[in-house]
């Protein structure tokens, strides 16, 4: 909403499952000039702790929710307009949004909120489809995740696209039980997929295992892949925190499973008490542990990567992006030097999870 | 995880997933089918409120109706565990402890050290607890600490439609015999629970919010109580973490103890009476290891040295509620 | 009856009498020399009524015992140099010194525990008869029970849920005439334990427990009843106690004499060797033989238990759990 200059920052929706986020805290001040992109407050929802961006420009007037503030989706968190306009004007702003202002029921209805399953060989899948573009682009997780791990990336792409994400078989909310857990299996399931859901190619992205799998996808099937888009994949050096994948696989309890997490991200305030506990569900499912045992031992032998896809990347011939977090403590940035035929960015700062720590920055090169 | 079903639906999927996958876990209990022997419909109840509702078709002679005989069919699903089944047994109500008490703590309790570690006794016992259904005296305590003080037993006490599920399954699974305290006011409460088959460890707490100020350690129900506290005092800048210990054994020392170093502030919040509760057993923990990161008294919010009265406000007065836990915690933090 | 005893059956049933009495006779001794901690209840008397029934019994069949099962236990096949052990309080015990007379159990050879509650018992073995009976084993389960534990709410309601599960298992009631100190003609209120057998729905038998082939002709009918599907079944023996309710006892409850007297003729071991020497060839050479064994087996026993290391310091904590 805005009006005469006058604009409403309200709460954002990160990802499907998100119905509030509690406000942490206000990262500028009342009087501040604000700039797209500028921190504006940072804010924790069931999934993880981010730090929100500006999206327009203005002077912040008026902070309206306070630290601890638990809201649901579009509320109002404050006030950005010009310096000219009175205080009066933003008082009748406030109390006009408010007036008008209903939280979105959570669509029950609609059945997880977005989420809907497909079968697709073999395996029950569940996934997410947003926006209705004729570029399709499908996003492959990586070990461990689900297509949660695309909450900041699945609705900034889907204005432009049509934009799919899924869980990997043993991942998520699809089948657990993994019968061959190798890149090549899971690319299959890929292929899969695509063809359930009725698409013809499509870009993929992939991240970290899923980067591995995504470009498996390609080699293996080039007329179905248009472009490929790795974040800190997997599969092109023998380097790997062989210590991540083992205690991940093994990990029961809270502590272990903070401190893992805190391994994937530059910035260990981002591993909330939210994020360990979803961790923890989904490692406690019957199946889980076996089938995350199956997949880690088809692509490292405990200490090093066993695939290397460095090759099939350098003849494919379509165009790539890699991206990294050059402070990546899983899979290390260095397997970016000296890649052939791929378009390379490396983010100075952040961790394994570069598309949850650099939202703005990936986005745009994701082409969102 | 979208799907949100009942605290009551979890325990029924936990119980129908569990049968699926092993033989050996049947069902027993007073009214479990509900209608064996008349000559209306069968599986006319399915249990008293209906939580075991549907299974009677799907497992037939592995879900037993039982006279109204706690003592003999406590200790025919003990005896039957030390013989490899996996029973679960449904104990109507804890208040009906009186009468097979003897079957539950001084026999399976005990096999397992008194036979010098060679019996395994894999039994479930369910039992509904808890005030605020107008029940009066003898179908309404949270007699858990009188189970909690026995070597040997299990304790569970879940507060969640996502706990129960996994704590159930993990008791079934579980070979040391589990007390599995159901508070029947959260029958109704839907949540988030997994499809899937799930387990959640014993003696592992679940923070259920964080918070800098003051610790709330609470069970069952009142991890709502605690919750809906906490959220009021927020407004005031008061910040609460509330620490549900989800076993009360085997319980989480460590998360309570850690919490309490972080906020020096405690308010343990217990439906039982005060005597010999979970809530004078935390406080105790907490003088005994975390007496040096104490800021102020640690505040207990119990029900009082009463039985459950009948009367509806009288009831209500018994129960701890978030204006209480909300003094209590305002009152610690206050403490100079 | 007896045809269906062979001569190997009758030395068995012998051996084990024997066992048990020889058994009872020593720990009598050895408590009163102070070897021996705690409370002992023993089964000198009775040994007739634990044989007869023992010996028809499948090894996966399950007995639940009571605080006088020593000559349960022996009869079901717990190793006798371990129960000793047991009683002795020693890490070599069946039960690793932390369960002692009272709760020597094996659950491995079906015996599921003497028990220090009376009437603890008749529940639990419904719950081992309801396994056999869910998993179609064609086992049954035994619980013994004094005239005491006969009065025991629990008692009355296994037998209920006995019959209504339709559940293969056995009461047996050694009716030994005292309750601790009480006598059963007043504790009991009616003639017979056997006469409330009706009132739960199964039958109930009255036999001299005196006489072995009398106990062994019963259970032999009530064991058929319940492995092919009948139904529960109630058996009184009537017997005596030569020892008092517990080791210490001055048994002046008793009249002076009483135990004499009986040892002198109703000595179930006595009766049985003059029936086996009289009427089914068994010569007095080969009872020698056996009694010579028996002794030896006992000495054997009473040399580990007094030989055997106690439990260490650190099993005050182990087996409390499974896992904890």
């Amino acid at each position: 909403m805005s009006k005469d200059g006058i604009i409403a920052i309200t709460m954002p929706k990160w990802g499907l499952s998100m119905q509030e986020g509690k406000v942490m805290e206000w990262l500028a001040e009342e009087g501040t000039e604000l700039k797209p992109g500028d921190p504006v407050m940072d804010i924790e929802t069931e999934k993880i702790a981010n730090t929100f961006e500006a999206l327009d420009a203005g002077v912040l007037r008026r902070k309206v929710a306070q630290p601890d503030d638990i809201l649901p989706i579009g509320a109002l968190l404050g006030v950005i307009a010009p310096a000219d306009v009175d205080d009066a004007a933003i008082d009748a702003f406030i109390t006009e949004f408010q007036a008008s202002y209903v939280p979105p029921e959570p669509d029950e209805e609609e059945g997880d909120g977005g989420w809907a399953f497909v079968e697709a060989g073999g395996y029950r899948l569940r996934y997410a489809k947003m926006g209705d573009g004729t570029r399709h682009v499908v996003l492959v997780h990586g070990f461990g995740g689900d297509a949660d791990r695309w909450a900041f990336t699945q609705e900034p792409l889907a204005a432009h696209a049509t934009v799919w994400a899924f869980d990997l078989p043993g991942h998520g909310q699809s089948s657990k039980a993994v019968r061959d857990g190798s890149v090549a299996a899971l690319a299959e399931v890929v292929v899969a997929f695509m063809d359930a859901v009725g698409i013809d190619s499509a870009e993929l992205v992939g991240h970290s295992l899923g980067g591995a799998i995504a470009l498996q996808t390609a080699i293996a099937h080039p007329d179905r892949v248009d472009a490929l888009a790795l974040i800190a994949p997997a599969g092109l050096g023998p380097d790997i925190n062989g210590d991540y994948l083992s205690g991940f696989v093994a990990c029961d309890s809270r502590k272990e499973m903070k401190k893992l997490l805190q391994e994937l991200v530059a910035d260990p305030e981002l591993v909330n008490r939210a994020l360990v506990a979803d961790m923890l569900q989904f490692k406690r499912i019957d199946g889980v542990p076996e089938a995350l045992a199956t997949i880690a031992a088809g692509f490292h032998d405990g200490t090093r990567q066993t695939l290397d896809l460095r090759g099939g990347l350098a003849a494919l011939g379509k165009p790539v992006k890699v991206i990294w977090g050059s402070a990546d403590r899983i899979i290390p940035a260095s397997h970016a030097d000296g890649l052939a035929g791929a378009d390379v960015t490396v983010l100075d700062g952040y961790g394994h999870l570069v598309q949850l720590e650099a939202v703005a920055e990936v986005n745009a090169i994701l082409g969102a | 995880m979208a799907r949100k079903i009942t605290y009551q639906q979890a325990i029924n999927e936990a119980l129908d997933q569990e049968m699926a996958r092993d033989e050996s876990v049947i069902i027993m209990g007073e009214d479990v089918v509900g209608g064996t022997g008349a000559d209306g419909e069968m599986d006319a109840w399915g249990g008293v409120l209906g939580v075991t509702k549907g299974l009677w078709a799907k497992y037939g002679d592995r879900i037993m109706d039982t006279p109204i005989s706690e003592a003999g069919f406590v200790g025919a699903a003990v005896g039957a565990a030390t013989s490899g089944m996996r029973p679960v047994c449904e104990l109507m109500f804890i208040d009906f402890m009186g009468v097979c008490f003897d079957q539950i703590f001084n026999q399976a309790a005990k096999f397992r050290y008194m036979f010098g570690g060679k019996a395994r006794t894999p039994v479930v016992i369910r039992t509904m607890i808890g005030a605020g259904f107008r029940a009066a005296a003898q179908h309404s305590q949270c007699l858990y600490p009188m189970f909690t003080a026995v070597p040997g037993l299990k304790v569970v006490v879940p507060s969640s439609p996502y706990d129960v599920k996994g704590l159930l399954i993990q008791a079934i699974r579980d070979d040391d015999p589990v007390i599995f305290c159901e508070h029947k006011v959260l029958y109704t409460l839907e949540g988030e629970v997994p499809e899937e088959s799930y387990t959640i460890p014993f003696g592992e707490a679940n923070i259920v919010r964080e918070g800098k100020d003051v610790t709330i350690v609470a069970l069952g129900r009142m991890v709502h109580q605690a919750m809906s506290a906490a959220q009021a005092l927020a407004k005031d800048g008061i910040s609460c973490e509330v620490i549900d210990p989800r076993t009360t054994s085997p319980l989480d020392e460590e998360t309570i103890l850690e919490s309490v170093e972080e906020t020096g502030r405690v308010v343990v919040v217990d439906e039982a009476n005060p005597r010999c509760s979970m809530a004078t057993d935390i406080a105790a923990l907490i003088a005994q290891k975390g007496f040096g990161d104490l800021e102020a008294p640690v505040e207990l919010v119990t029900a009082p040295h009463t039985p459950v009265p009948f009367n509806g406000a009288l009831e209500d007065l018994y129960i701890p509620n978030p204006a209480k836990i909300e003094a209590a915690v305002r009152k610690t933090v206050e403490y100079a | 009856m007896a045809a269906q005893l062979s001569v190997e059956d009758l030395l068995d049933a012998y051996r084990t009498m024997k066992t048990i009495r020889e058994f009872e006779d020593r720990v009598h001794v050895e408590f009163a020399k102070g070897g021996i901690p705690g409370f002992v209840h023993l089964y000198a008397g009775e040994e007739a009524s634990a044989t007869g029934v023992g010996m028809q019994l499948r090894e996966d069949d399950r007995i639940a015992s009571n605080h006088r099962g020593h000559g349960h236990c022996i009869a079901k096949g717990v190793d006798v140099k371990g129960m000793m052990a047991e009683i002795y309080g020693k890490k070599t015990g069946t039960c690793h010194g932390k369960g002692g007379s009272m709760h020597i159990a094996d659950l491995d050879t079906g015996m599921m525990g003497a028990n220090g509650i009376v009437g603890g018992g008749p529940p639990l073995a419904c719950g081992a008869a309801l396994a056999h009976k869910l998993k179609k084993t064609g086992g049954l389960a035994v619980v013994f029970c004094g005239d005491g534990a006969s009065n025991q709410g629990t008692t009355f309601e296994a037998m209920n849920l006995a019959t209504v599960w339709q559940l293969p298992l056995v009461f047996v009631f050694e009716n030994n005439g005292y309750a601790e100190a009480t006598a059963s003609r007043f504790s009991v209120a009616c003639k017979d334990i056997a006469e409330r057998a009706p009132g739960f729905g199964m039958p109930g038998r009255i036999v001299d427990g005196h006489d072995f082939f009398a106990v062994h002709e019963a259970f032999a009918e009530a064991a058929e009843r319940a492995r092919s599907g009948g139904g529960p079944s109630l058996i009184e023996h009537k017997l005596d106690r030569f020892f008092g309710h517990f080791e210490g006892d001055n048994q002046n409850y008793r009249p002076k004499d009483e135990v004499k007297r009986l040892r002198e003729n109703a000595c179930c071991i006595k009766r049985f060797a003059a029936a086996a020497t009289s009427e089914h060839g068994i010569s007095a050479d080969q009872l020698a033989a056996i009694d010579a064994e028996v002794g030896a087996l006992i000495d054997e026993a009473v040399a580990f238990a007094e030989s055997s290391p106690d439990p260490a310091p650190e099993d005050l904590m182990t087996d409390v759990y499974i896992k904890y």
